[in-house]
C-alpha cells in the first residue's frame, strides 16, 4: 500500500512538473500576443496614432441636448429653455479671484447676490472648472466685455441654455426645478452608469416632475470629435453625432384651473388636489404658499434660500403630497360605506344621538360636535349633518381592524403611486400597527375617535382626492398622475400613457348610490356645505371636515396673534361634480381655516365653477383688471 | 552572533525575485512621477506604501511554510465571513458594495481573498494528497465558488474572475484531469449566454465597447481609445520620460492607477514595453521554478498558483490598456499607484520566497 501511495505521489509530481512546463509555454505565447499587439500599435500603426496624438490632437466635446418642455393639458408652457449669454470664470486660471471680480463689476453689473451665489457654487461643485458669475447678460454688457476681454484671462462669455419657468410660483411644487449638478448628484449618476450622458450637462432635475422625469427630459448627449491645437482650442470638427433633445411632458394639469384654485386660497395655507375620476388625471395640485422655481436654476442665493427655508409657512413643502392631516369628518362617507358593507348599518337603521357616546362599562363621554345631540339619525342624515355620535358607535361596532381593511381599499395609509417622487403614505392605524409602532395594545376609545377621522389617522390631500375620485367613479380606481402623455422630441409623436382602471373592492352599487345621495344633500339646504353651494346651477356632492390642531411648534409662542391663528382648526372638504356624472373630484385642506363648510368649501366652489362653467371668480377678475391698469 | 542573525534575516530574500521586482518597482515610481504631472507627493506616498509592502513581504518570507499551512483554512474562513459582512453591511461606493468598515478604517475583503484562495485550496489538496479522489475536485470547486459568487454579487466581476482564476490554477496544478478540463471549457462556453443574461447593464456595455470602442466614445470606450492612442503614438522608442503628450494634456484617464501602462508605453515606446515584458517573464519563470522544486505539495501549489496569478494581473492590465481585453479594474503589478494592491502582490512574493528558503533549510 505504502509503495502505491509513493508511486502515486511520484506520478503526481511528474504530472505537476509537466503542467508547470505547459504553463510556462502558455505564458510565453501570451506574452508573444502582447508583444505583437504592441508591435502593431507602436510600429505598424504608429503613424496613424502619431497623427492623432501629435500634429492634431483629437478631443471629444460633448454636445448638450435641449431639455424637454413641460406643458399643461392645453399646451400652456410650464417649463422651457432660452439661450442667453453668461459670464463664466475658470478659477484655476485666475490668480486673484476677488480682485478679478472687482474689476469685472466695473463693466458688468455684478451684484453682491451674484458674488454670494458664485461662492456657494464653488463650494458645492468641484466637478466644474468653469462656473458662471453672471447669467443673462444684456447686449451692452456683452459688447463692453468683448472690448475688455484681454484684461481678463480665465474669464469668458458663452451662450448657454437656461431653464425657465414662465408660470413662476404657480404649480411650482408639481413642476419642481432643475439645479446645478453637485457632488452628491454626481455620485448617484456614476452609480447608475449615467455619467457619460451627463458629460457637459451642468444641471439636472432636483425635485418635482423635473426630478421624477429626468430620464425623459434630459435627452441624449451628442458628441463632436474636434481637432484641437496645442493650446486646446478647437480648430476643426472631424465628426459630429447630434444630441437628441429630451422629450416633452404633457401634463394632465389644467393650468387655468390650478391658478384659480391657488388664488382662491388667498392668504390661507393649505392644499387642494382635483382629479378627473374617469381618467385619474390630476387637474390641479395646489400647495400654498409656493415658491418661485426660477431662483433655484443657477443656484439659489442665500437671501432667498433663507426666506424660503426658515419661513414658518414652509413654502418648499409640497403639502398636496407630503402634508399629513387628520381627515376629520371627511372620513364619514367612507365609514358609512364600511357600515353598509359589513352589515352593521342599513339605510333605515336609526340611532338616537343624545349629544355624546359612551362605551359600555365606561362613563367617559365622546361628545358630538352639537351639544344636546341630533336626536334620531339615520345613515343619510349622519352624513348630511355630520353626526359624530353615529360614527362613534359605528366605529366601535366595526372595530379598528375592519376599518383598516376597508379604508385601505380607498388608498388611505398607502402611497397613491403618483408619478412624482417623495409622496408620503400618511397613516391608517390598526392593532398590529400600534403594536409595531408603540409596542402598546389598542384601546377601544381609540377606535371610537378614529370613526370621526381623529386620532392616529393621517391623510394627504392627494389621498383624500383619490379616495373621493373612487366614490365619484363608482368604485373604479385609477392611479393619479400628473403626466398623461409624452411627446417625442424627434418625431413630435405624442404617446399617451396608459393607466389601467382597477376595481379595488366590490362596492355595492346601491351602497355607493346611497352615500353619494347623502353627499349631494350635504351641499343642499340643511347640509353642512349648503352656504358654499348656494346658487350653483349644478348639483354636486361634498363632505366637510374639521381637524383639531393640537400641538404648537416651538418659536411661535412669542407672538400671541400667530399662536392663536395657528392653533385654529384645519378646515377640510371633499367634493365631486356634477353629481350624476362626475368629471372632477376634490380633496382639500385649509390650514387653521376653522370649519370646512365656511373656508374650504367656498374655495372648492370656485374650482368647480371654473371647471364646469368656465366661470372666473369675480374677485380674480377685479384683480386682473387692476394689474392691467398698472401695466 | 549578530552576523548569524542577520544572515538568517536576509536568507529568504531571493535575489532572482528581488532583482526583477526592484527593477519593476523602479519603473513604476519613475513613470508615476511623470503620470502624476511631475508631482512628487504621489511618489512619496507610493514610497510609503512600498515601505509597508516590503516589510510585509519580508515578514511573510521569514514565516515557515508549515505555519502558513496551519493558518490557510482560518484565513479563508475569515475572508468568507468578511465577504458576508460586506454583503450585509458593506459600504456602497460607485454602485458596488465592496468596502467594510471595521472600527478605524475600511477594508476590501476581496483583496484578502486573492491570497487566501490559493492558500486554502493548496491546503486542501495537501491534506488529501495521498488519497486524492475525483470528488475532492468537486469540494475544491465549492471552496472556489463561494467567495467568487459573493464577489460577483458586489458586483465586482473583474476581481471575481481573477480570484476564480487563482483558484483554478491550484486545481489545474493539483492534477485536474484534462478530460474534465475540456468538459469544463465546453460548459463555460455554453453558459456564456446565461452569463450575459444575468450581467449588469454596465458589464454588458463594457463587453460591447470592447468589441467596438468607438461606439461609446464618451463613456466606456473613452479609456480604450485614449490609451491606444497613447501607446501607438509612443512608437518604437517612445517620446521620452515626462514627454508623453497624451498624458500631459490630460487626455488619459486614471493615468496613475489602472492606465499607467499607457503612460509608460507612450514615453518609453515598444522598447520599453518589451523590457517590461522581459522583467515580468523573469519574475514569473523564477516563481515557476520555485514551484517546480518546492519541498511539498502545499508549497508547489501555492507557489505555482501565486505566480500564475501575478502573470494574470500583468497580462490582463496590459491587454486592457492595449485594447485586446475589456476594461476591468485591475492594476498593473508593481507599477500602478495604490497601496492595497502593492501589499497584496509583495505578500505573495514573500510567500514564494518563504517556500524557496524552506526548501534550502530542510532539503527533502
Amino acid at each position: 500500500m505504502a509503495g502505491t501511495a509513493f508511486s502515486d505521489q511520484q506520478v503526481q509530481l511528474s504530472n505537476f512538473r509537466l503542467r508547470i512546463w505547459f504553463c510556462i509555454i502558455v505564458i510565453l505565447v501570451m506574452l508573444g500576443i502582447l508583444a505583437s499587439r504592441f508591435y502593431f500599435l507602436q510600429v505598424i500603426q504608429h503613424d496613424h496614432f502619431h497623427t492623432l496624438a501629435e500634429n492634431n490632437r483629437m478631443s471629444i466635446v460633448p454636445v448638450v441636448p435641449n431639455r424637454g418642455l413641460i406643458l399643461d393639458r392645453a399646451g400652456l408652457v410650464m417649463a422651457n429653455n432660452f439661450s442667453a449669454y453668461t459670464l463664466e470664470i475658470n478659477p484655476s486660471k485666475v490668480d486673484d479671484l476677488d480682485e478679478t471680480i472687482d474689476r469685472l463689476s466695473a463693466i458688468v453689473d455684478i451684484t453682491p447676490r451674484d458674488r454670494k451665489r458664485f461662492k456657494k457654487l464653488r463650494e458645492d461643485s468641484h466637478r466644474f472648472e468653469i462656473l458662471p458669475i453672471k447669467s443673462r447678460l444684456t447686449e451692452v454688457e456683452v459688447a463692453r466685455f468683448a472690448a475688455n476681454r484681454f484684461r481678463f484671462p480665465g474669464v469668458d462669455i458663452n451662450a448657454r441654455l437656461f431653464r425657465n419657468y414662465p408660470q413662476g410660483v404657480s404649480a411650482s411644487h408639481v413642476v419642481g426645478y432643475i439645479g446645478r449638478i453637485n457632488d452628491k448628484d454626481l455620485e448617484k449618476l456614476e452609480a447608475d452608469e449615467k455619467l457619460p450622458n451627463y458629460r457637459g450637462s451642468n444641471h439636472l432635475g432636483k425635485i418635482g416632475l423635473e426630478e421624477s422625469f429626468e430620464d425623459e427630459l434630459h435627452g441624449r448627449t451628442g458628441f463632436e470629435q474636434v481637432e484641437i491645437d496645442a493650446g486646446g482650442r478647437a480648430i476643426r470638427s472631424l465628426s459630429r453625432e447630434e444630441p437628441v433633445a429630451g422629450n416633452n411632458l404633457i401634463l394632465s394639469l389644467d393650468l387655468k384651473l390650478q391658478q384659480i384654485a391657488e388664488k382662491a386660497f388667498g392668504q390661507y395655507r393649505g392644499a387642494l388636489v382635483a382629479i378627473d375620476p374617469k381618467t385619474g388625471d390630476v387637474l390641479a395640485s395646489v400647495s400654498q404658499p409656493g415658491f418661485d422655481p426660477n431662483y433655484f436654476v443657477d443656484g439659489i442665493d442665500q437671501v432667498h434660500w433663507d426666506a424660503y427655508n426658515n419661513s414658518v409657512d414652509k413654502p418648499l413643502n409640497n403639502r398636496a403630497l407630503r402634508g399629513v392631516y387628520p381627515p376629520g369628518s371627511t372620513i364619514k362617507p367612507f365609514m358609512a360605506l364600511a357600515g353598509l358593507y359589513y352589515g352593521k348599518r342599513s339605510p333605515a337603521t336609526t340611532i338616537f344621538d343624545p349629544g355624546y357616546f359612551t362605551l359600555s362599562g365606561s362613563s367617559h363621554q365622546y361628545r358630538c360636535w352639537k351639544s344636546g345631540g341630533h336626536g334620531a339619525v339615520d345613515l343619510k342624515k349622519s352624513v348630511v349633518i355630520s353626526c359624530d355620535t353615529y360614527y362613534y358607535g359605528l366605529a366601535n361596532e366595526l372595530g379598528i381592524d375592519r376599518m383598516h381593511e376597508f379604508l385601505s381599499k380607498f388608498g388611505f395609509g398607502q402611497l397613491t403611486g403618483i408619478d412624482v417622487k417623495d409622496e408620503v403614505s400618511g397613516n391608517l392605524p390598526s392593532k398590529e400597527w400600534k403594536k409595531r409602532r408603540f409596542k402598546q395594545v389598542w384601546y377601544p376609545g381609540e377606535t371610537v375617535i378614529s370613526g370621526i377621522g381623529q386620532g392616529y389617522t393621517l391623510v394627504t390631500p392627494m389621498q383624500l382626492a383619490h379616495a373621493t375620485a373612487i366614490i365619484a367613479g363608482n368604485g373604479i380606481s385609477i392611479r393619479p398622475h400628473f403626466v398623461k402623455a409624452i411627446q417625442n422630441s424627434q418625431t413630435g409623436e405624442i404617446k399617451s400613457i396608459d393607466f389601467p382602471k382597477e376595481q379595488p373592492f366590490p362596492f355595492k352599487a346601491e351602497d355607493l348610490a346611497l352615500v353619494r345621495d347623502a353627499m349631494v344633500a350635504v351641499t343642499q339646504p340643511g347640509g353642512t356645505a349648503a352656504r358654499a353651494a348656494a346658487g350653483a346651477p349644478y348639483a354636486f356632492g361634498g363632505k366637510t371636515g374639521t381637524a383639531q390642531v393640537k400641538s404648537m411648534k416651538q418659536g411661535e409662542k412669542y407672538n400671541e396673534k400667530t399662536v392663536e391663528e395657528r392653533y385654529r382648526d384645519h378646515a377640510l372638504f371633499i367634493a365631486y361634480a356634477p353629481a350624476n356624472d362626475p368629471t372632477i373630484a376634490i380633496g382639500m385642506i385649509v390650514e387653521n381655516g376653522g370649519h370646512g363648510g365656511s373656508t374650504a368649501a367656498p374655495i372648492a366652489r370656485q374650482v368647480l365653477d371654473y371647471h364646469l362653467l368656465g366661470k372666473i371668480p369675480a374677485a380674480q377678475i377685479e384683480e386682473a383688471k387692476v394689474e392691467e391698469e398698472h401695466d | 552572533m549578530i552576523r548569524r542573525l542577520l544572515e538568517r534575516l536576509f536568507a529568504p530574500l531571493d535575489m532572482a525575485i528581488m532583482v526583477p521586482m526592484l527593477l519593476l518597482l523602479g519603473c513604476g515610481l519613475m513613470v508615476l512621477y511623470s503620470a502624476a504631472g511631475e508631482d512628487a507627493d504621489k511618489v512619496i506616498d507610493q514610497l510609503r506604501n512600498l515601505a509597508v509592502a516590503i516589510i510585509a513581504m519580508w515578514i511573510i518570507a521569514l514565516i515557515p511554510t508549515q505555519y502558513l499551512l496551519q493558518v490557510a483554512a482560518p484565513i479563508y474562513v475569515i475572508g468568507i465571513l468578511l465577504l458576508l459582512g460586506v454583503a450585509l453591511f458593506g459600504e456602497v461606493s460607485h454602485g458596488a458594495r465592496r468596502w467594510l468598515h471595521i472600527g478605524v478604517g475600511r477594508i476590501q475583503p476581496s483583496e484578502l481573498m486573492k491570497i487566501a484562495m490559493p492558500l486554502m485550496l493548496a491546503w486542501y489538496f495537501h491534506r488529501r494528497e495521498s488519497s486524492l479522489r475525483f470528488w475532492d475536485f468537486l469540494i475544491a470547486a465549492v471552496i472556489l465558488a463561494v467567495p467568487v459568487l459573493l464577489i460577483v454579487k458586489q458586483p465586482d466581476l473583474g476581481t471575481a474572475l481573477l480570484i476564480a482564476a487563482s483558484g483554478f490554477y491550484v486545481l489545474f496544478l493539483a492534477g485536474l484531469s484534462l478530460r474534465l478540463l475540456l468538459g469544463l471549457g465546453v460548459l463555460v462556453g455554453a453558459s456564456l449566454p446565461l452569463a450575459w443574461s444575468v450581467m449588469h447593464d454596465y458589464q454588458r456595455q463594457r463587453i460591447l465597447t470592447l468589441l467596438d470602442p468607438a461606439q461609446d466614445p464618451l463613456g466606456a470606450g473613452y479609456h480604450t481609445i485614449q490609451s491606444t492612442i497613447a501607446l501607438g503614438s509612443g512608437g518604437l522608442s517612445g517620446k521620452g520620460w515626462m514627454n508623453g503628450t497624451q498624458t500631459h494634456l490630460d487626455f488619459l484617464p486614471e493615468r496613475t492607477t489602472d492606465f499607467i501602462f499607457a503612460v509608460y508605453g507612450e514615453e518609453f515606446g515598444l522598447v520599453g514595453n518589451l523590457i517590461l515584458l522581459i522583467l515580468y517573464f523573469a519574475l514569473i519563470v523564477r516563481g515557476m521554478m520555485i514551484a517546480y522544486g518546492a519541498g511539498n505539495l502545499f508549497g508547489r501549489l501555492v507557489a505555482g498558483a501565486l505566480t500564475l496569478t501575478l502573470f494574470t494581473y500583468a497580462f490582463v492590465n496590459m491587454g486592457m490598456v492595449s485594447g485586446i481585453l475589456p476594461v476591468v479594474g485591475v492594476p498593473l503589478p508593481f507599477v500602478s499607484y495604490g497601496g492595497t494592491a502593492l501589499v497584496t502582490i509583495l505578500i505573495s512574493l514573500g510567500i514564494l520566497m518563504g517556500i524557496q528558503s524552506q526548501k534550502k533549510l530542510v532539503p527533502t
